[in-house]
């Protein structure tokens, strides 16, 4: 395995696993399409941050984008809460009209802003070797995408390893949280940061639809593999972490897209699992009744 | 007939809750006494449930307030604990009936001690109350629905709290189950604990609690049993509907018919 490979496989891996973790939480609470909304939120944030500071600073994009990221759920469940309007049409109301404002911003700017919606959508993965950190010593400390991924990963893995009973309760039975004194709202809105600060750091170097395909199939695999919470967050991770490894070769044997590839060997996963799970399986199903008969 | 107490456990206090608008609660005013096991009864849409949840603070107040314990709720939020509907979660949820047990333990945990050996133990304790430790490790939705309720149950005995709020938890119970409820919230009143029950049974509400608050949007009676389960009373609550009701609960009553169907015991 060459140099090029290992931060290929190495940045998925990172993505895959900070967008499965959060996608646990996500399913439970039948939100799973709000990373779909967030990464596709993100494009006016990002268009005007470049138009207001002039630059390709990747830091002020990234503000730009979580802040959008952020605002987006709130409008999100503004709507669903003040509103009443169903809790998926209020995902589906606000993302397609924000993202759409980013499209009209990009095209009405065009000459001033270089920045194309496919490369938002699609993102390249192979590209993350070629943006290398190099310290004004001179010292080469690989990918910039791995730095800002693994960071993001360090603070999803305090956030959720500090705060499980918090988000597990409230997602739950967020009456019950309530009861006792843990402030749903109050996490709501972090785990919702926390998925923006995610999607926006993941979708520069894959692209958005992976970012979805990473955030709702391994939670979804793992939801049907076991009944425990605490082994559905690491199963999922290292779901995420073998298909973002084995897309990558999938991509190299077909000398195509690594973020496509990654995305089919997710759904390869799911389609696997679904007919032969132990538990919530086909197979299994169908021999359920025959067992229980003989017994 | 609205009876007030000296030294309530709860007192609600000119209290109005709306939803869009439209009044669900109107100028309920009442004090329930400690020790007391109490019923809150009242046709379908009376705000029954709605009367438990603005005690939680789960609902915005339009005017009054609420007091436990002589205090507002924040202060001693330890010592309530709250029972919602079965039917307000998603049992499909991967948690096993401890696990949901457990949860009655993280209000004493604070913002950052993870639920340990000792929270383990007194989640199991309260399952063996209930009747429930042979299925600690079993997941939520593989249960039964009486199972599921006893598992609720257990939640908020793991708390050990002094004031209970329950919303219907004899809804969809099969008769085995309701029969171990009634038991265990009379052992609980016995301990000095005071038990709010939401209730829609009429017939066993007279067996079951020592003190009835009867709801129609307005507080029609709050007082001891036997003076408020009148019939005078009961047709406020009802309105029309309660001649039907009562002629049929008489029947029942002289018939001895079961009013619920009783499941089959479980292979």
């Amino acid at each position: 395995m060459n140099l090029d490979a290992f931060w290929i496989i190495l940045t998925g891996a990172l993505v895959a696993i900070c967008c499965s973790l959060l996608g646990c939480f996500l399913i439970l609470r039948r939100m799973a399409m709000v990373g779909d909304a967030i990464s596709h939120a993100v494009l006016p944030g990002i268009v005007l941050a470049f138009l207001f500071s002039g630059s390709r600073e990747v830091w002020t994009m990234l503000l730009g984008a979580a802040l959008l990221g952020v605002a987006c759920t709130f409008l999100i469940e503004f709507f669903h809460k003040k509103a009443n309007v169903p809790a998926d049409a209020s995902i589906g109301v606000t993302f397609t009209w924000l993202f759409a404002l980013g499209i009209i911003l990009i095209s009405v700017y065009a000459g001033q802003v270089d920045l194309d919606q496919d490369c938002v959508l699609y993102g390249e993965i192979a590209y993350v070797p070629l943006d290398i950190w190099i310290t004004p010593s001179g010292l080469n400390l690989g990918p910039r995408t791995v730095w800002i991924i693994g960071g993001v990963l360090v603070v999803l893995l305090l956030f959720i390893g500090l705060f499980y009973k918090q988000l597990y309760l409230t997602s739950f039975d967020p009456a019950f949280a309530a009861a006792i004194g843990i402030s749903t709202t109050l996490w709501y809105y972090l785990l919702m940061g926390a998925v923006s600060l995610t999607t926006v750091a993941a979708f520069e170097s894959v692209g958005a639809i992976l970012v979805v395909a990473l955030m709702v199939g391994p939670p979804a695999t793992a939801y049907l593999l076991t009944d425990d919470l605490k082994k559905m967050l690491l199963i999922s991770a290292g779901l995420g972490t073998l298909a973002s490894a084995g897309g990558f070769y999938l991509a190299l044997w077909l000398n195509g897209s690594v973020a496509g590839a990654i995305s089919v060997v997710i759904g390869l996963q799911f389609l696997l699992v679904f007919v032969f799970s132990p538990s919530h399986g086909l197979v299994s199903r169908r021999r359920k009744p025959a067992l229980s008969a003989q017994g | 007939m609205i009876q007030h107490v000296t030294d309530p456990v709860l007192e609600v206090h000119d209290l109005t809750v709306s939803y869009q608008r439209k009044p669900v609660l109107w100028d309920v005013d009442l004090t329930v006494p400690k020790q007391a096991l109490v019923g809150v009864i009242g046709p379908n849409g009376a705000g029954k449930s709605t009367l438990i949840k603005a005690i939680m603070g789960l609902l915005p107040l339009n005017s009054g307030y609420v007091e436990l314990f002589g205090k507002p709720l924040d202060e001693v939020r330890e010592k309530v604990s709250y029972v919602p509907q079965r039917e307000s979660v998603d049992w499909d949820f991967p948690a096993s009936a401890l696990d949901v047990a457990m949860m009655g333990t993280y209000g004493s945990l604070g913002l950052f001690r993870r639920p340990g050996a000792k929270q383990r133990q007194l989640a199991m304790e309260a399952l063996e109350k209930v009747g429930m430790q042979d299925f600690a490790h079993r997941q939520i939705s593989q249960l039964s629905g009486g199972q599921q309720q006893r598992v609720f149950l257990s939640r908020a005995l793991a708390q050990d709290a002094d004031l209970y709020l329950m919303d219907e938890p004899f809804a969809g119970v099969d008769i085995a189950t309701e029969t171990a409820i009634i038991e265990l919230l009379r052992q609980m009143r016995e301990t000095g604990k005071t038990v709010v029950v939401v209730h829609h049974d009429l017939q066993s509400a007279q067996d079951y609690f020592d003190w009835i608050i009867l709801l129609n949007m307005r507080l029609v009676a709050s007082g001891p049993t036997d003076e408020t389960l009148t019939p005078a009373l009961l047709e406020k609550t009802y309105g029309g509907r309660l001649t039907e009701l009562s002629r049929v609960s008489e029947l029942l009553h002289k018939k001895n018919f079961p009013i619920r169907e009783t499941k089959p015991p479980r292979k």
